[in-house]
C-alpha cells in the first residue's frame, strides 16, 4: 500500500527530462535554449544519439544478406526495431510494420499500393479539412491518376471536425477514409476510433496519419480497429529518415509491391519474379539502417518512461500553456477544440508570424511559424500563418513562462 | 538575465527599426497601380509573403510611378514600401543598380559603409544582414523589380 501511494506520488509529479537531451543543454544567443517546435521535429535523447553512433562507429553493415559477424549484428538491431515497434503500438504480427522513410512515404505507399490498382471514376477518397498536406496531395496525385474523387469533411471553427458531416459523407463509393489522428496545426486530437467503427461499418478502408498521435499518447492499433496508422521516427525522438506503415497483415498481403529492389523479392528471373513476404515486399533497396536502430533506441526511452506518464504531463503543461497565453492582452488563440495534444497555435495583434518567430528566436523560445504544411487550415482562418508552439516530453513550466515573457517582449517591439 | 534580455531588445530594435515598423504599419503607394506598364510578383511559397509590384515606365525609361499590394511579414513590407519611395523617378538601368546595391548589401557580399552610392533610408533595412533567416524577406520585392524591369513572367522567389 505505501508502495501504490510512492508510486502514485512519483506518477503525478511533472517529467524532468530535459537534461537527456544534449541539444537542450544549447544557449541560443545567450539564454538556455527553449525547444517548443517538436511537431516540426522533436529532439534526440542521448540514447538515440548514441545508438546511431554505435551502430556506425562498429557495426554498420548492410542488413538481411552476408554471413559474416557486421552483417549479423546490423540485422539483429535492425529488425530487433521492428519488434520494438510492433509492441510500441500493439501490431498483432512483426509482419505488419512496414518500415519507410516517414509518415509522407507510408500514405503514398497506401495510395498507389492499395489504392490505385482498385480504384477509378465514380470512386471517391475521404480526407478532412484538417489534414497536413502530406495526407492530401497523395490522394490529388492518385485521384488525377486514376478520376476518383477526393471529398473533404469539414471543420468548425474551433477547429474540430464536424462529425456528423464526415459520418453522412461515409457511403459506398468511398473506397478509403484517411484521417489524421492529431492535427499538426491545431493539436485537435480526432475520435478516431469512433470514426473508424463508422467506417468499418460501411466496409470502407481506414488509415490514419499518426505523425502527431504517436509521441503523445499510447497507440494500439488492434484497439483502434484501423487498416493503416502512418508515423514518422523524428517526431518521436528518433532520427529523420525513418518511419512506419502498420498495415493489417491480410490488407498488405493483396497489396502489389510499391517499389521493385533488392530485398523485396524471394527469387528473380528474366520471366518471372516472385516477392519476398511481408513486410519486406515493401521494402526494396539498402533501408535506413542507422535510422531506424535509432527509432528502435527511441521507443525503447519512450517506453521506459511509460507512454501514459507523459500524456499525462503534456497535457497538464499544455493546460498550462494555453491560460498562460490567453492571459496576454492582443493574443489570438487559434485552435481551441475540447481535445487536443501538444500544440497551440496563436496570433498576437496584427504582428505577422515570422517577425514574432524572430523575436522569439532572439530570447532563445524556439517556436514555429508559417503555415504548418496545412494551408487548408490556414485559409479556413483566413491567416498568412500562425505562431505555434508544440511541446513534447521533455518540455517543462519554465519553457512555458519563458515563452509567454518572450511574447510579451515582442508587444514591446511593435508596441 | 536582465541585461542579457535588455542586449536582446537592442540588437531586435537593429532589426525592427522605427522606419521599418513604420513602414511595415503604413506602407507607401500601397495599392494597385493604373496603367501600369510593367509588373511582377514577388511569392515565397513557404513563408507565404507575395507582393505584386507595378512600374508605370515612360518611352524614355524612367519609373514615373510605382506601387504594390501584397501580404507579408512587417521586413517584407517594409521593405516593398522603401522600394516604391525609392524608385520613383530612376531610370531604369539606374533602378536595376539600386537592385544590385541594395541586394548585396543585405545578403551581406558588400559592407553598407562601401556602397557607390547613398542607400539613404533604404540603410535601415540592413539589421537583416544579422538575421540569416530574414534576407529573402527584404530582397523579396527587389527581385520583383528587376523582373519587372526585364519583363520577365515567372514569379520572383528568394527563398
Amino acid at each position: 500500500m505505501a508502495q501504490a501511494q510512492h508510486d502514485d506520488r512519483k506518477n503525478l509529479a511533472p517529467l524532468e527530462l530535459r537534461s537527456d537531451f544534449p541539444a537542450l543543454q544549447e544557449t541560443i544567443n545567450g539564454q538556455p535554449l527553449v525547444y517548443l517546435d517538436s511537431a516540426a521535429s522533436a529532439q534526440q535523447p542521448a540514447r538515440v544519439i548514441d545508438a546511431v553512433a554505435q551502430y556506425q562507429r562498429k557495426d554498420h553493415a548492410n542488413v538481411h544478406r552476408g554471413v559474416h559477424t557486421l552483417s549479423h549484428r546490423a540485422t539483429e538491431a535492425y529488425e530487433g526495431a521492428r519488434d520494438k515497434l510492433q509492441s510500441f503500438i500493439n501490431a498483432a504480427s512483426r509482419s505488419e510494420i512496414v518500415l519507410t522513410s516517414g509518415t509522407t512515404e507510408s500514405i503514398n505507399l497506401v495510395a498507389q499500393s492499395f489504392c490505385r490498382p482498385k480504384i477509378g471514376p465514380g470512386d471517391k477518397i475521404l480526407i478532412t479539412h484538417l489534414e497536413h498536406h502530406s495526407n492530401i496531395v497523395p490522394w490529388q496525385l492518385l485521384c488525377e491518376q486514376t478520376g476518383a474523387e477526393l471529398l473533404v469533411a469539414p471543420m468548425d471553427d474551433r477547429g474540430q471536425l464536424n462529425l456528423d458531416a464526415l459520418r453522412a459523407m461515409l457511403t459506398d463509393d468511398v473506397v478509403l477514409l484517411a484521417v489524421g489522428h492529431v492535427s499538426n496545426a491545431l493539436g485537435t486530437v480526432n475520435p478516431v476510433k469512433e470514426i473508424i467503427s463508422w467506417a468499418k461499418a460501411q466496409d470502407i478502408t481506414v488509415l490514419v496519419d499518426g505523425a502527431q498521435g504517436v509521441p503523445h499518447m499510447a497507440i494500439d492499433v488492434q484497439d483502434l480497429g484501423c487498416d493503416f496508422y502512418a508515423f514518422s521516427g523524428h517526431k518521436m525522438f528518433g532520427p529523420t529518415g525513418s518511419g512506419v506503415l502498420y498495415g493489417k497483415e491480410s490488407i498488405l498481403e493483396a497489396m502489389p509491391p510499391w517499389q521493385g529492389g533488392g530485398d523485396m523479392i524471394l527469387e528473380v528471373r528474366f520471366d518471372t519474379t516472385t516477392y519476398n513476404e511481408l513486410p519486406y515486399k515493401f521494402e526494396a533497396g539498402t533501408p535506413n539502417i542507422s535510422g531506424v536502430i535509432g527509432l528502435g533506441a527511441a521507443v525503447d526511452y519512450i517506453t521506459n518512461i511509460g507512454i501514459d506518464k507523459v500524456a499525462r504531463h503534456e497535457h497538464d503543461l499544455l493546460a498550462y500553456m494555453t491560460s498562460k497565453l490567453a492571459e496576454i492582452d492582443g493574443i489570438r488563440l487559434i485552435g481551441t477544440a475540447e481535445h487536443k495534444a501538444s500544440v497551440q497555435s496563436f496570433m498576437l495583434d496584427d504582428i505577422h508570424p515570422h517577425d514574432l518567430g524572430t523575436i522569439l528566436d532572439h530570447q532563445g523560445v524556439a517556436i514555429r511559424t508559417g503555415h504548418h504544411c496545412a494551408m487548408p487550415v490556414m485559409e479556413f482562418f483566413g491567416l498568412p500563418g500562425t505562431a505555434r508552439a508544440s511541446l513534447a516530453l521533455y518540455n517543462n513550466r519554465d519553457d512555458v513562462d519563458r515563452l509567454v515573457a518572450a511574447v510579451e517582449k515582442a508587444r514591446q517591439v511593435f508596441a | 538575465m536582465n541585461n542579457v534580455a535588455d542586449i536582446n531588445a537592442d540588437d531586435l530594435r537593429d532589426l525592427y527599426r522605427e522606419l521599418i515598423l513604420d513602414h511595415a504599419r503604413k506602407p507607401r503607394h500601397f495599392g494597385k497601380l493604373d496603367g501600369a506598364t510593367h509588373t511582377a510578383q514577388g511569392i515565397n511559397p513557404l513563408c507565404g509573403d507575395k507582393l505584386h509590384l507595378y512600374l508605370q515606365i515612360d518611352d524614355a525609361g524612367k519609373i514615373c510611378d510605382a506601387k504594390f499590394e501584397g501580404s507579408g511579414c512587417a521586413i517584407s513590407v517594409a521593405s516593398a514600401s522603401l522600394l516604391t519611395d525609392s524608385i520613383i523617378g530612376l531610370g531604369k538601368s539606374d533602378a536595376l543598380h539600386r537592385f544590385e546595391e541594395v541586394t548585396s548589401c543585405l545578403t551581406g557580399d558588400v559592407d553598407p559603409a562601401n556602397a557607390e552610392v547613398d542607400l539613404g533610408k533604404l540603410q535601415a533595412l540592413e539589421g537583416v544582414r544579422d538575421y540569416p533567416a530574414r534576407v529573402k524577406c527584404a530582397t523579396l520585392a527587389w527581385h520583383a523589380l528587376r523582373n519587372a524591369i526585364d519583363e520577365q513572367t515567372k514569379p520572383a522567389r528568394t527563398e
